[in-house]
């Protein structure tokens, strides 16, 4: 990159972020920031929050103290509208998926589109739903429902879905969590190419070390509501710290 | 202040009780809210439309008519007494319109449809599908529960007719068969008391029941709790809650039209 070397805003940036349900101090002061054109990946065992993180920035949970700034704006104290048009800009993976069952894998790719971009004609819905279920290798799907999909590809029609707003933010929650394998490697694929394709910066929220590996810029161990270590892979797992050791171990027992 | 912060004010269930009501009376007025903001999702309500009377049609169509049928054979015996036999089609009539046909739609409806819209929110809850529609920026509220609302609240009434005509025609038939009267003679001696007010007060009946479906089983399923039994709760209290609010309606639009009535 030949650029001027001036410091550009972050895409994400999060500042003692506090978060508790009920007696449950889930996120006690979490810091993360995520440069344009960065993919973070936040690791950490069940239940320490790693969700909870990715929802309030995409603004389904407030936060109870701290900052999240997205594009550079407070998510917690925008407006309906506001909230809206970040939202477009913002494409969130969810962890089982979330497609709507009772429509097709065409009707589950046009919905948010048809809404959120005023005239399009039939001919242009069709090419741009057609594009992104080829980007994610899945043409062959678009008259099925979703019941009638596997796991992978639901993951993946998800992952379309999310796409076709042209996201310049991804979240991607456990993208290759229950996948055999060989499907992770080519979620692990496609998180790469949509972050080429796409010009995105993405957070990704896994358990899965080869994942991490494959697509992380950077890595963010989460613990006891806050992030212990963030660094590059070799960074974070080259550690003496027993809870980081016995993660990395625990992954590749074999 | 007290040190300790209290958990509750009355006692957990009373306080969970008002909060409910306060809850269920925000979501009623959010839906006049966004009722007319923003894009109206007309493809959506006529398929919603659809499925309601899709669902429901068969149900209320024998329901109806087994009552029709049924009402007028046990009102026969003691019209017999006074020898008033010839007043029996009026009479039905009058209970069909009146109350009947309104209460049974509202009734069947209430378990088929609030069920079904309870159960389809509440698992579009669980499985994050609603928050999924917030995130790519589509309002869920209005894409699910205005349309609902809406298409039970067009919908219950158009079956409400269907079933006075169902129940009229049972009444119909067991009449014919026992004292031979033609299906002119009838309709002209059952609709000879029938007025205008009580077919509009029976129209005013199920539009309130039709909106109090719609808005109970929405309210239901669109605040289910997390987990499958959420599911199965919201369905069970969409049913037991618009029935209930439901037979509360129907004093009140009774005692409002008889009001006029004198
Ligand atoms: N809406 C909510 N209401 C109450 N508690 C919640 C809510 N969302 C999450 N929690 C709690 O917060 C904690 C963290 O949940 P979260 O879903 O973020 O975990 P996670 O790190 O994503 O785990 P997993 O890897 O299993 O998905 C859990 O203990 C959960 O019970
Ligand atoms: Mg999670």
């Amino acid at each position: 990159m030949e650029e001027v070397n001036q410091p550009e805003a972050p895409v994400i940036n999060i500042q003692d972020l506090h978060k508790s349900f009920g007696s449950l101090h889930v996120l006690r002061g979490v810091d993360l920031r995520v440069e344009k054109g960065e993919n973070v990946v936040v690791l950490g065992r069940s239940g320490t929050g790693k969700s909870v993180l990715i929802k309030i920035i995409a603004g389904l949970l407030k936060q109870d103290r701290g900052d999240c700034l997205v594009l550079g704006q407070e998510v917690s104290t925008l407006n309906q509208k506001e909230l809206r048009d970040l939202r477009m800009k913002i494409g969130f993976s969810f962890q089982n998926s979330a497609l709507y069952d009772s429509m097709t894998v065409r009707e589950n790719l046009e919905f948010p589109l048809v809404r959120n971009v005023a005239n399009l004609t039939r001919a242009e819905i069709n090419e741009q739903v057609e594009t992104v279920l080829d980007a994610v290798g899945l043409l062959q799907t678009i008259n099925q429902v979703p019941s009638e999909l596997s796991g992978g590809q639901r993951k993946r029609i998800g992952i379309a879905r999310t796409l076709i707003l042209q996201p310049e933010i991804m979240l991607y929650d456990e993208p290759t969590a229950g996948l055999d394998p060989i499907t992770c490697l080519e979620i692990n694929e496609l998180i790469n190419e949509v972050k080429e394709k796409y010009h995105t910066s993405s957070i990704i929220i896994t358990h899965d070390l080869t994942c991490a590996r494959a697509t992380g810029d950077k890595i963010a161990m989460l613990l006891d509501g806050q992030f212990l270590k963030q660094g590059t892979f070799e960074e974070v797992f080259n550690t003496e710290e027993e809870r980081i050791k016995s993660f990395y171990d625990y992954n590749f027992i074999q | 202040m007290s040190a300790k912060k209290r958990e509750h004010v009355y006692t957990r269930r009373l306080d969970s009780a008002f909060l409910a009501v306060y809850n269920g009376y925000v979501f009623f007025l959010r839906f006049f809210r966004e009722v007319f903001k923003g894009r109206m999702e007309f493809q959506e309500i006529v398929k919603q439309c659809y499925a309601i009377g899709n669902k429901s049609l068969l149900l209320i169509g024998m329901t109806g008519f087994i009552t029709g049928m049924v009402f007028t054979k046990q009102s026969r015996p003691s019209l017999a007494e006074f020898g008033a036999v010839s007043w029996l089609p009026s009479l039905v009539a009058i209970a069909i319109v009146r109350a009947l046909a309104a209460l049974v739609t509202a009734l069947i409806s209430a378990g088929k449809i609030g069920s079904s819209i309870g159960a389809e929110l509440g698992s579009m809850r669980v499985t994050e599908q609603i928050d999924a529609m917030e995130v790519s920026a589509v309002n869920p509220f209005k894409f699910l529960v205005v349309t609902r609302v809406l298409a039970s609240t067009i919908a219950i009434p158009i079956l409400m007719f269907y079933c006075t005509a169902v129940s009229l025609l049972g009444a119909f038939l067991n009449v014919t068969l026992n004292e031979g009267t033609s299906f002119i003679a009838f309709f002209e001696s059952a609709f000879e008391q029938i007025t205008f007010l009580d077919i509009f007060t029976s129209l005013a009946k199920s539009i309130a029941y039709g909106f109090t479906i719609g808005i109970v089983g929405c309210y239901q399923g669109y605040n289910a709790s997390k987990g499958t039994e959420g599911v199965g709760k919201a369905a069970n209290s969409a049913v037991v809650i618009s029935m209930f609010l439901i037979f509360i309606e129907e004093v009140i639009i009774v005692q409002v039209s008889n009001y006029f009535r004198i």
